[in-house]
Parts: structure tokens; sequence; C-alpha cells
């Protein structure tokens, strides 16, 4: 693994190096609360999914939720992290009408999941480990809404008291797409463990940034914080925005103030929300409602044993069992979905074939990358709402194999079945696009396009051999590119040479 | 026959099942009584509508046999249980409006034991005082008074009101809740029996808290037989409440076999503090004679960190409370004061809302959880929180049960330390500690002052041992004859 290498940024005094680390709050999914039994679904009625703890009536008291200890578990495992058995909940104080209780319940001094770490890919095809520092579980708060009405504040509380896991990294990152390059892949470790479903436009995955500036080789800076970066490129934006801002400051000879900013994403800026000094003081303390949570090797052991397989070990396991390309085994990891598809689609193609996977993995990775992905990404469709199924896509790919189609009939083919969601063989069958492999029929072909193209003959007899490609093009074009260009290339070489 | 009003708990259980009376007329005979002894300001809602009708479903099951363990038996409720559909105000005037959709764990149970409910009884606002003196409704008035001197006595808090209607006999019985002794030192001045369970019996689900890591409720009765009835009700593992134990609940009345021969009794020298007046002194030994000579053997032991349980527990106590108020803002339900905006309506609210007593306690608990504090105060506190129940754990290694008086003195003056927070406090002293360790604790009346006024004796127990403490307690009370009642100055 490659220690950082400080991507610098050229400031008027000399290179600035970036320092970064995260807070990522991830909803976990659950189907009720972290102390209540009411709902999570996203999207009902404003407070609808209200408790009487979640609206923190007298006398009330939180119950912990066993699922979402156990979901905690499972991504702390999944970040290579150490599990605390003993974990203890905190009341975070602070007076905000969409937090009913006056305080949150948080873990504070000790967090169920200690440190870990995520194995980051860089879009230069590097990799990073960047450290966790821990995993916490806390509350959601509920929702203010400052637009309904021209002079109140109304209040939403179906999201307050449900569970986030936050997770804090190390200021392990380097640059705005780094940082970006690390939600992209926590994300998708969440998503493969089933976890948090990452969605950041509901706000299930969300992310507070520090970001400091220093002289390569100096002393930390002073950071700052900044709240409210709910994309992948918002938080690029961010960053960059807030790197530029501290550079300017410290080059025309201010200090950075510690300070909490919120970022503007009609902007692209970054604001001062809070200073240091107008911090709240949280009086955290034990939460003496809730007893320290416990829990016993053996029950991580079960946990752990039910782990899905993560996208480094499928990675690893399509390079090394299925034969596949470095780049392409990354693309096909990146999204749990994706990687399903593709999986089904192999284990499709083989009971067809009846090819060792090693054999059709690199063909298969390269239909799936190259076509269907590039066809999704041209309409912006996801994998999950993609026209052709996994075996749909086998029954193409089969017919390729077996010769009934050309590689260029089954780009074709491909289009069709994409804009129509039709079956291959059916559209071989409608367009007569079976490959000719008949010899007789093909040196017929191959005597018309010789005998229509002299001038050509000529130039290959004079030994202008890459003219060859020529005749293969007009054979193809004659025959609507059924020939079978194997076949083809051998007859023209045979009959060229006489 | 003794009047309807007059009958312990236990009789008129007995009374009920034996068909002597109706659970209509032992309902009416207590509101009556309850009525007429508005003057004392023990309620702050009455509920006579709701006891008729639950002792009408009462008067049916024992009439078809099927009579439950409090069947009919009329009891006051201290107004910090939630209660379904009845106003909960907890004594504060934040609260005023506030009616619970739900009802708290311990009253549930005690309405599916079969008892009746009388109404919510007065209480310090939020539990917090010594006197009764802070509840937004008004103090209560201890039934008790000097004889020949017509001045209010404080009933002793924050348990003040139940104390005085189960005292006065307007209720069989009455909960109570007790965080650093708000059953015990009421129940001694009002000449009753009050006992804490130990910490986790009682589910605190429902109930209006004050400091969730002590708040725990119990039973305010006339006799340990019916202390021990009642508790038993109480009792019990709630799913609600991750502090509740999952342990079964004994019959104590079993327990009361007032055989405690070659009994280990510990009298822990730290308790005789300076200043102490003698008549406690006297009792306290006149209680450990009474059980020596039911064969119990008496042992000193020592309790070392006695005298820091009190600055422990008022560190503790609102540091817990200054966050467990926080909800208590406007936005949701009762009281709100209108602002000009966030601030002002916050700080309009809880103004307004919060009593002196309160506001004070949840200022000293912003104060020791701050930064800067929170290790000095909070955490400290918590440590010697640790070392004191430590001290109980060493103790109760060589004993099975200690004796203490209740509280320093009698029911004192209306009045009289309301100027001083920490002479208030001081009436805590012997109470706190128990509560820090989470122990068991009951107080008994021993005996009347030189000016006629109740005195009670506590015994604390091992955790989860209420049944040596009760039994205990039953043998003391067999000692003491304590018949002496308040005169019923009120019905003039």
């Amino acid at each position: 693994m490659t220690a950082p290498t400080p991507a610098l940024l050229k400031g008027a005094t000399g290179d600035w190096e970036l320092i970064i680390g995260l807070e990522v709050h991830a909803q976990v999914t659950s189907n009720s609360k972290l102390f209540s039994g009411a709902s999570t679904e996203f999207g009902a009625e404003p407070n609808t999914q209200v408790s009487l703890i979640d609206a923190g009536f007298p006398g009330m008291l939180p119950v912990i939720n066993g699922f979402v200890v156990e979901q905690a578990v499972r991504t702390g495992l999944g970040l290579n992290a150490q599990i605390n058995l003993r974990s203890v909940f905190d009341r975070k104080n602070y007076f905000y009408p969409d937090l009913p209780a006056g305080y949150q319940i948080s873990q504070y001094k000790q967090p169920i999941v200690g440190e870990g770490i995520v194995t980051v890919d860089l879009p230069d095809g590097s990799v990073r480990e960047v450290g966790i520092e821990r995993l916490h579980l806390e509350q959601d708060a509920g929702k203010s809404l400052h637009d309904q009405h021209p002079k109140l504040t109304y209040v939403d509380l179906n999201r307050a008291g449900v569970a986030l896991m936050e997770i804090v990294s190390k200021p392990d990152l380097r640059s705005g797409e780094e940082a970006g390059a690390y939600v992209k892949k926590l994300r998708a470790i969440l998503r493969y463990l089933g976890t948090c479903d990452g969605n950041m436009e509901q706000g299930s995955l969300r992310c507070d940034v520090n970001v400091s500036v220093r002289k390569p080789g100096a002393a930390l800076g002073t950071r700052c914080e900044i709240k409210n970066v709910n994309s992948v490129r918002f938080l690029q934006q961010a960053v960059d925005f807030e790197s530029r801002r501290q550079i300017e400051e410290l080059e025309a000879g201010r200090a950075i103030k510690q300070e909490t900013r919120l970022y503007d994403a009609n902007t692209g800026e970054t604001r001062t929300m809070r200073s240091k000094e107008e911090a709240h003081d949280y009086r955290y303390f034990p939460d003496p409602d809730l007893l320290p949570l416990e829990l016993t090797p053996d029950y991580v052991a079960r946990i752990k044993a039910t782990l899905p397989e993560l996208p480094d070990a499928k990675r690893a396991r399509l390079e090394s069992d299925l034969a596949i390309a470095p780049y392409q085994a990354r693309v096909l990891v990146m999204e749990k979905e994706s990687a399903d598809y593709f999986e089904a689609f192999v284990a499709a193609v083989q009971k067809r074939t009846g090819k060792a996977p090693q054999d059709i993995g690199q063909d298969c990775a390269n239909v799936v990358v190259t076509e269907l992905f590039g066809a999704l990404n041209k309409d912006s469709k996801s994998i999950e709402s993609s026209p052709i199924s996994p075996t749909a896509l086998a029954g193409l790919q089969a017919l390729k194999m077996d010769g009934t189609v050309s590689g260029p009939t089954a780009k074709k083919v491909f289009e069709e079945m994409y804009a129509t969601g039709k079956d291959a063989s059916a559209i071989v069958e409608e367009k007569g696009l079976k490959q000719v492999s008949d010899s007789g029929a093909l040196e017929a072909m191959v005597d018309k396009v010789i005998a229509d193209n002299p001038k050509q003959v000529e130039q290959y007899r004079g030994g202008k051999e890459t003219v060859i490609t020529f005749f293969v093009g007009q054979l193809m074009k004659l025959s609507r590119g059924t020939a079978n260009p194997a076949m083809v290339t051998e007859l023209l070489k045979k009959k060229l040479a006489k | 026959m003794t009047s309807l009003t007059d009958l312990t708990l236990a009789d008129a259980r007995d009374g009920l099942r034996a068909k002597k009376f109706s659970a209509a007329e032992l309902a009416r005979a207590h509101v009556d009584a309850m009525i007429a002894a508005r003057p004392l300001n023990a309620f702050i809602t009455e509920t006579p509508v709701i006891a008729k009708a639950m002792a009408d479903e009462s008067d049916k099951r024992i009439a078809r046999g099927d009579a439950r363990p409090l069947e009919g038996l009329p009891l006051a409720i201290k107004d910090l249980f939630c209660t379904k559909g009845v106003r909960t105000t907890a004594a504060s005037h934040i609260l005023e409006p506030f009616v619970p959709t739900y009802e708290s764990t311990v009253t549930q149970k005690l309405w599916d034991a079969g008892a009746v409910m009388l109404g919510k009884v007065n209480l310090d606002e939020f539990a917090m005082g010594s006197s009764n003196e802070t509840s937004y409704f008004g103090p209560v008035e201890n039934p008790w008074r000097k004889p020949g001197d017509n001045r209010s006595r404080v009933p002793g808090g924050s348990s003040g009101g139940s104390a005085a209607a189960v005292s006065a006999r307007f209720a069989l019985a009455a909960t109570g809740t007790d965080t650093g002794g708000s059953i015990r030192q009421p129940a001694a001045f009002c000449g009753i029996v009050g006992i804490k369970p130990t910490y986790g019996r009682c589910s605190r689900w429902g109930i209006v808290a004050f400091a969730s890591s002590l708040d725990q409720a119990g039973p305010m009765t006339r006799t340990v037989k019916d202390a021990a009835i009642m508790l038993r009700s109480m009792c019990g593992f709630d799913p609600k409440d991750s502090t509740s134990v999952d342990m079964a609940v004994p019959d104590f009345e079993k327990a009361l076999t007032g055989n405690i021969k070659g009994l280990k009794v510990g009298i822990p020298e730290e308790y005789r503090i300076d200043g102490m007046p003698k008549e406690i002194e006297s009792i306290w030994t006149k209680g450990a004679e009474w059980l020596k000579a039911a064969g119990a053997i008496l042992k000193p032991v020592k309790l070392p960190l006695t005298k820091y349980a009190l600055p422990t527990y008022y560190i503790v106590a609102p540091a817990e409370c200054s966050s467990n108020l926080a909800r208590y803002d406007g936005v949701r339900f009762g009281l709100r004061e209108k602002g000009e905006d966030l601030t002002a309506m916050y700080e309009g609210t809880r103004g307004a809302g919060f009593g002196r007593e309160v506001r004070r306690r949840i200022l000293i608990g912003t104060y020791v959880l701050s930064a800067g504090y929170y290790d000095a105060y909070y955490l400290k506190a918590q440590r010697v929180r640790a070392l004191i129940a430590a001290d109980f754990a060493n103790a109760f290694k060589e004993v099975d049960v200690l004796l203490a008086p209740t509280a320093p003195s009698s029911a004192f003056a209306r009045g009289e330390k309301t100027a001083d927070p920490i002479a208030m406090y001081l009436n805590d002293v012997f109470t706190v500690p128990a509560s820090l360790a989470g122990l068991p604790g009951i107080s008994v009346p021993a005996g009347l002052s030189a000016d006629g006024l109740p005195l009670g004796l506590q015994l604390i127990g091992r955790a989860y041992d209420e049944e040596t403490v009760l039994r205990t307690a039953g043998v003391l009370e067999q000692a003491a004859q304590f018949t002496a009642r308040p005169q019923t100055w009120w019905k003039q």
C-alpha cells in the first residue's frame, strides 16, 4: 500500500498540503428506530412515525434496538475494525425544537467500534489505506421546516430517533478527489453489508468534512469543519473551495479560525456557521436510562460468520478465478447491484456453454462493462432498470461463443435487445443474422469482391498486405455482417495469393 | 366497627373479601375524607368519579369471587406517575395542562391488581425538595402539629402529599417515589411506613423523571404488612425500562415472620453526626435495643464515606435533572410562553414554568456537567458514589441489615428552612447514602419527639433483599407500638 503522496496545491508562497478527515453519518438500515419501535420508512407524512419516546414525553425511556446493534457490529467488521465489547451511550445536551428530549443519545467516550481500515481505490488506479478512527451509534434529530409558514417553523419528528452510525476517518485524505473516492468506497461497503442504503439524496448518507492546510512536512494547521455536504460532487467542490480559501487567508498573513462552516450547494462556497467561541458545550454524560452495552465474543463471531463477500474480496476473486483485468474487476464491484448482475450473467453463460469461468470471465466482463454499462450510462439508467436481464444477455453471449453470430453482429443484436427487450435468438432468427460459415457461400462472395476490386487486388499482390482489411470490410458489407470473419480472411488470403 | 378509613390496607382487603362492606362504600368513605381534608392541600387532582367506577368494578369482581390482590383498595397516587386521561403535573406550572395518553407501568400494575384511584397527590415540584414547599400548587400541611401549637408543620418531601394522605387517613395507602429520601423522610415526618425498594425493582416507565439513576417508586402505608402487600404489586421486570431488573418478585407478606433471631444488625457509627438532636439519638438506641431483645445481634459497622454522600448526591441528582428537564421546552406539550424568537420562547417558558428550587438544581446540574468542570464535579461524584456502594457492600459482609435514623429531626415548621437550601438539603443526610448505592430502605414510625411529632427509624438492606428489611421492620413496628395519630384539626 502506498503512503499518502500529497497532491500539493500551488499557492503564491509555494506548495501547500491538504489534510482532510471525514465524519460520515450513515442511517442504519432497520425497520425501527434506535430506541423506539417507530417506523423509519422514508417519505411518510410529517409526524406519523413518532412514538412517545421519540417525542420526548415525560416518563418515556429508551430501549436499545438489538438489530441496530447487530448492524453496527456488522459494519465494524466490514471496516476491518476493532469491535468494543463494552460501549456506553451518552447524552449530548443542547436545545433545539427538532431535538425533543433536549439531548441526543450518542456514544462519546466509548464507541461500539474502534479503529479500522478502508482500502480506497484512487482514480489513477492506485490504492490507499484510509484509517477509521471510530464508529458510534447515535440518534438522528427531527427536521425543522422553515419554509412552510412566513413566521413559524414547523417540526417533523419522523426522523427523530432514527439510528445513525457516525463513521469518523483519520485525517488521511489529501485531496477532494481522494475524499470522494473514500466516500464512494465506504458507501459500497455499507451497501454490500446491507447496513445502510447509501442514498445520499434521501439523506441516508451525509458528510461533515474537516479541512486544514499546511506547508509540506509542517505541523497540522487549524481545521474547519464543513457541514451539510450531501453528495460526492459537493464534497469535492467544498474541499476545493475551502482549501483555496484557507491558503488565501494564510498567504495574506491571516490566521485560520477554528470554526464550523456551512457548504452552500448553490454557490459551491462555504461560509461561517459558528465560531469556536460560539460552539455548544454539549455537557456529555453517560445516559442513566441505559445500561452500558455489553457484547460477547461469541455474538461478534456469529455476526462475522454471516458477513457477505465485500468489494475488495470480490474484486480479488474476479481477477484470480475469472481472469478478469484489474480495471474491469474494479468497475464491476463498485456497486453491489452491478456485481450481482455480473455474477448472475457469468453463471448463466457457464450453464449454457459448459465452459470454465476463467475462459469466459474476461469476455463477459467486456460485454457488461463496455456494452451494457455504456448503454445504461448514456440513458442515465441504473443496473436495476436494465432492459436486458443477466439470463437474456447470457443467451446472446452463448450465440456469440458458439459462432452463431459474429462479434459485430452480436453488437447489433445487443442494441436491438436493449431497445426492445426481445430475446437474442428471436432477433437473430427474425433478421437473418446467423453467421455464414458455409465455405461454398463464402467462396462465391469472396470471388465477387475480388472481381469487383481489381485495383486493390493489384496493391495486395504488389506487397501491400494490409489491404486485406479492405476486402474483409467489403465482404462483411456484402454479407450484412453475417460472414464468419475468420473464415473470410482465410479464404481471401488463399484466393489473393493465386 | 372502626371507621372504614381507619382500616389498614390488609384489614380492608380482608373485610372486602369477607363482604363486611363493599368497595363502593370503602371508596365513598375515602372520597368523603379526602374532601374533608382539603385544608391539607394533599391532592392536586381528585378523581372521585374514577374511584367510583373502579370500586364498582371491584364489587362485581368480588361478587363473582374473582378478587385480585388489591381489589377495591383506594390509593392516592403521587402526581409524578403518568395516568392515562388524568392530568399529571409533577407539581409544576410547566406541566399544569398536561394530560398523558399513557399509564405508568407501576400504576398500571396497581390497577391490574384491582386498586382504586382516589386522585393525584401533591409533591415538591418535580420531586425536588424535602418539605413539599416547592410545589406550584402550594405546600402540603403535615396532619401532625405540635400539641398546643397551631403552626403548620411540613409533611416532608418530596412525597409529602402521599404521606399526609395516608397519615390523615384519607387514603389507605399511596405511591411515592424516592430519589434521595422522598419516600422515607416524609414517612418519618408523618408517622407512617415508607419503603424504597432496590433500584431496578420498580419500573420507572411513565414516572416523570427527576434523576434517572436514583428514582425509584415505592409504597407508603400505615403498617409494614401493608407496605409488603402493596410493594409486591408494584414490582416486576419491565422491558420498557432498561434499568429494571429481571428477577422474580417474592411474596413480601410471607417474609413478615416476626423472627429475627440471630440476625446481624449493623449500627453505622458515621450516622452519629454532630449536632444530632438527643431525641433522635435516643430513639435510635431504643430501636437497637428492641431488635436485640427480639434476638438480633447488634454490631457497630463502619461506613467511612458517609459524610461525602450528601455532596455527591447534590452533584449527581442535579446533573441528571438538568438533562431530564430539558424536554420541558414549550414545543410539544405543557406550558408555552410566547416569545419573539426561539430563545425568548424557551426562556419565557422555562422561566415561568419552573419554580426557584427546580431552576436552582438545573443550574447546579448544568454547571457540574460543563466543560472544564465535569471532571472535578460529576466524574468525581460518580467515583465517590462507587466507593459509597463499596462501603455498603463491605458492611453487608458482616451484617444483614443496617439500622439508622431516617431524618435528623422531626417535621420542621413551614418556612423554617426555605431561605437556606443547604439546611434543607441536610435533611436528606441519612437517606441519601442508600439511594446512591441503590439499596432498599424503609422508614418505620418509632415514637414521638418531645414536641409530640413522629420520629422514624430506617432500615437499609442488601440489594434485592427487601424481605429482610421488611421482616426486621415488622419487628421494630411490633416493639414500637406506635399508635399515636394526628388530631383531625382540619375537620373543625
